[in-house]
């Protein structure tokens, strides 16, 4: 399997060097046999790619410890699930996995992109191709082969981080790593407008699909990682400001600006030369969260593989930067803005200002991330700064951009007028007004949350009110039914009504964000029979009594198991349990053997209020005294469903269909009409 | 006043809060990452160097953990080789935090004048023994 997997690298590093090589020759203009030799190229690397991935597979389920990479990421008792997800489990195995599926990408947009822009088609593959042969590459030549051998075969393998056994595992590194590579398909159509001088909106409308992919990928993978953080890593929050966490919030807020500004030059044609420098900058953001991840310049709770390997990324990341922007510079006079801003008081204005504070939080995050080394080579001594740094920086900018997103869909588009606004805001701040008085007459004082969810209350009015209009406007033009009308304005406006939807579940993140605010924690060390009282901020009382511990085998580890019996109020509310495990491998005496670090097992009861989150710490010297961490973590559940709107907000706005001009020209048509009858039917 | 003027003094007001929020969050929050040779040359030299709020990053030294487990108190002294601190910390500690040799910790709390590290957060990894296994095992 090796001998094959090898031979595969090789043929795709020379086929997508072909291919990369014929595309920038230009070779390929007027001679449509040899831009079909580059697209061929493209899928050849693919189908390598793919023969190498099924080749370390087999390894993998084949149990063959010879192979280095399946001895030190399996074992034999590993659940076979886990085989599946070994895959990525390690550096090498990861970048076979982001060769593959990046081949995979640039086979889809070959195939999949409309025959209008074939013009750029050959420049795109010529970078997929160049940024595959990156990745083959260092496997080759950086020592991170996933197929090299080991001199004997061991009995067993060592067996798979405990903390990567858990079903979340399985999904949210892919997630995360979709999103990332995806990426690579928006930045090769913007370079190829750029080499090809096409710089019209074409291709725009011919990636945008792609970069709602990627943002999509990103932003579910995010979530999964909360999600993984929460319930694994047990020390009572999803999101810590970690370098390797950071990395991948990077490229999701730059794209995130970039979706609403791509809206400005599609209708308005500003913003060009910022939208191309957007896309790069996204792409280099994603390298370098591989790069920070892998080289261990930054100290991260997350242990990766350290290795050289991150240095290949940053001479990448500096070559793809200076050639990007070179490349952008010599066209810049070509990207001229077709209007200058009309008004201060408008749509494009608002998508303007969140840009602005998209990329300022991005800066912020990246000058937080780097600030050890920034700080280290200018001034000589190590500086770093945490959570409190990245909180005290990003809620004053993030409430700003929560209150814009209640702004934009209001104004108009070039100037609004006072009309305009009188009609479009007296809802939304009026429901913001009425959630702020609510919760002050309730008793929150504090001022951070207290905005948070008043300007979610206004965020929440803009949508509400946005969905009626469109809706009401329906109903009375074609006589249609509540779910229908409802039904057929978000389906006939994808991209406005799914966007609305995302802006809704951000609101439903902000909300959970604040809830964090009000965390109460408690560290105990209980004999059985024991108990201990946590007052929840919701102001009930938990009682928590230790009952015992037990233990058993279980699959491939020992488990201790400690239980808990909650009375809420004094009344009883069931029994929550966590554990410590330890996994074990067999040696060649057919021993078992203690396989990494014990692990802890959260005990995790949510609820839509607040989660019950006990962490089993350890039994006291061999006896059945348990410490404990007890947590009550508020509206923690609504993280979740914020994930779980954002996936669904987003797979509406890039829902295939309407791609064609004809068709978007209709549903753009239809979304006016609906706009017309809006502006009627509101005129007071 | 031209929209375009307008927007670029908003602009303008963003980039500069933001500036100015960086600016003011690095010193209030920003906290020195020292190594223990690093921290005593700043003790010897600046003698009023103690109960700042620094990080401290080294190795635990083998066999040096006294765990505590009915005040929830562990014990155990941090080293780069040349420099040694005994540290102490309440709380639980992160299931990294283990007894093996040569892991690695950052430490987050004070130096007192007593000279233990009073530490409020403790962060631990292995990935160093992972990475030596290998090496072991490939030249084998």
């Amino acid at each position: 399997m090796t001998l094959l997997g090898n031979f595969a690298l090789w043929a795709a590093l020379l086929f997508g060097i072909w291919g990369a090589v014929l595309a920038f020759s230009g070779r390929w203009q007027g001679r449509p046999e040899v831009a079909l030799s580059v697209t061929r190229s493209v899928y050849a690397v693919f189908a390598a790619c793919a023969v190498a991935s099924i080749a370390l597979w087999k390894g993998i389920i084949a149990h063959d410890f010879n192979i280095e990479y399946v001895w030190a990421y399996t074992s034999r008792n590993l659940p076979s699930g886990y085989l599946f997800s070994a895959f990525w489990a390690g550096q090498k195995g990861s970048l076979l996995f982001w060769a593959v599926v990046l081949s995979l990408f640039a086979a889809l947009a070959q195939a999949m992109t409309p025959r209008r822009y074939a013009p750029l088609m050959p420049y795109v593959a010529g970078v997929t191709s160049a940024v595959t042969v990156f990745f083959v590459a260092v496997m080759l030549f950086s020592g991170a082969n996933p197929f090299d051998r080991l001199p004997f075969t061991p009995a067993d393998g060592r067996g798979l981080n405990p903390q990567l056994q858990n079903p979340g595992m399985m999904i949210h590194p892919p997630m995360l790593y979709l999103g990332y590579i995806s990426i690579t398909i928006p930045f090769a159509f913007a370079i190829a407008a750029l080499l090809s001088k096409r710089l019209d909106t074409g291709w725009i409308h011919a990636m945008r699909r792609w970069m709602l992919v990627s943002w999509l990928f990103l932003g579910v993978g995010i979530t999964l990682g909360m999600w993984w953080a929460y319930v694994e890593l047990g020390w009572g929050g999803y999101w810590a400001w970690d370098p390797v966490e950071n990395a991948s919030l990077l490229p999701w807020l730059t794209m995130t600006a970039f979706l609403h500004s791509v809206m400005i030059q599609e209708k308005r044609g500003m913003l060009k030369r910022w939208n191309l420098s957007l896309v790069v900058g996204t792409f280099l953001l994603s390298i370098f969260g591989t790069f920070i991840t892998r080289s261990g310049v930054i100290a991260s709770v997350h242990s990766f593989t350290q290795s050289n390997v991150g240095y290949y990324f940053l001479a990448f990341l500096v070559v793809i930067a200076v050639a990007s922007y070179t490349l952008l510079y010599t066209r810049w006079p070509m990207l001229e803005a077709d209007v200058e801003l009309e008004s201060m008081v408008s749509r494009e204005a608002a998508f303007l200002f969140n840009n602005l504070l998209f990329v300022g939080i991005a800066f912020s995050v990246l000058w937080g991330t780097l600030f050890p080394i920034l700080s280290e080579a200018v001034r000589g001594t190590k500086i770093t700064v945490g959570p409190p740094f990245f909180n005290k920086v990003n809620v004053p900018l993030g409430l700003l951009l929560l209150a814009l997103t209640g702004i934009g869909p209001l104004i108009a588009w070039r100037k609004a007028s006072v009309q305009n606004l009188q009609r479009q805001f007296a809802f939304p701040v009026g429901s913001g007004l009425l959630v702020t008085a609510v919760l002050v007459a309730l008793g929150v004082r504090d001022l951070a949350p207290l905005m948070t969810w008043g300007l979610a209350g206004f965020v929440g009015g803009t949508i509400a009110q946005e969905f009626w209009r469109g809706t009401r406007a329906r109903i009375r033009m074609y006589g249609e039914s509540v779910p229908m009308a409802l039904g057929r304005l978000v389906g006939r406006n994808r991209r406005r009504y799914g966007g609305y939807i995302v802006h809704l579940a951000m609101l439903v993140y902000f909300v959970a964000f604040a809830g964090m605010a009000f965390k109460v924690q408690r560290e105990a060390t209980l004999k059985p029979g024991e108990s201990v009282e946590v007052k929840s901020p919701f102001g009930h009382t938990y009682t928590f009594t230790h009952v015992g511990i037990s233990q058993f085998k279980q699959l491939n580890r020992y488990v201790s198991a400690a239980t808990v019996e909650v009375a809420l109020d004094g009344k009883p509310d069931g029994r929550i349990v966590s554990e410590k495990r330890q996994h074990f491998t067999i040696n060649e005496l057919g021993t078992e053997e203690a396989s990494f670090e014990p692990s802890t097992e959260v005990g995790i009861r949510s609820g839509l209020r607040e989660d019950v989150y006990i962490v089993f710490a350890g039994a006291v010297d061999g006896t059945e005294e348990a410490v404990y961490r007890f947590n009550i973590n508020p509206l923690v559940w609504w993280v979740w469903a914020g994930g779980f709107i954002l996936l669904f907000g987003g797979l509406i706005t890039m829902w295939p269909g309407g791609g064609t001009p004809v068709a978007s020209r209709r549903h753009a048509e239809a979304g006016y009409g609906v706009e017309l009858a809006t502006a009627r039917a509101g005129v007071p | 006043m031209k929209p375009g003027t307008k927007f670029l003094i908003g602009a303008v007001l963003i980039v500069g809060s933001v500036g100015f929020l960086i600016a003011q969050g690095v010193k209030e929050t920003g906290v020195f990452f020292l190594t223990p040779t690093e921290l005593a040359a700043k003790t010897t030299s600046d003698p009023t160097f103690y109960d700042v709020g620094l990080k401290l990053g080294a190795k635990v030294v083998p066999g040096s953990i006294k765990r505590i487990a009915a005040v929830q108190q562990v014990d155990f002294l941090v080293s780069d080789g040349a420099q040694q601190y005994p540290v102490t910390y309440r709380g639980i500690v992160p299931d990294t935090f283990t007894d093996a040799n040569d892991i690695e910790v950052i430490v987050e709390g004070r130096l007192g004048r007593d000279g233990v590290f009073h530490a409020t957060e403790v962060f631990a990894k292995c990935g160093s023994r992972y990475e030596a296994e290998l090496d072991k095992a490939a030249k084998a």
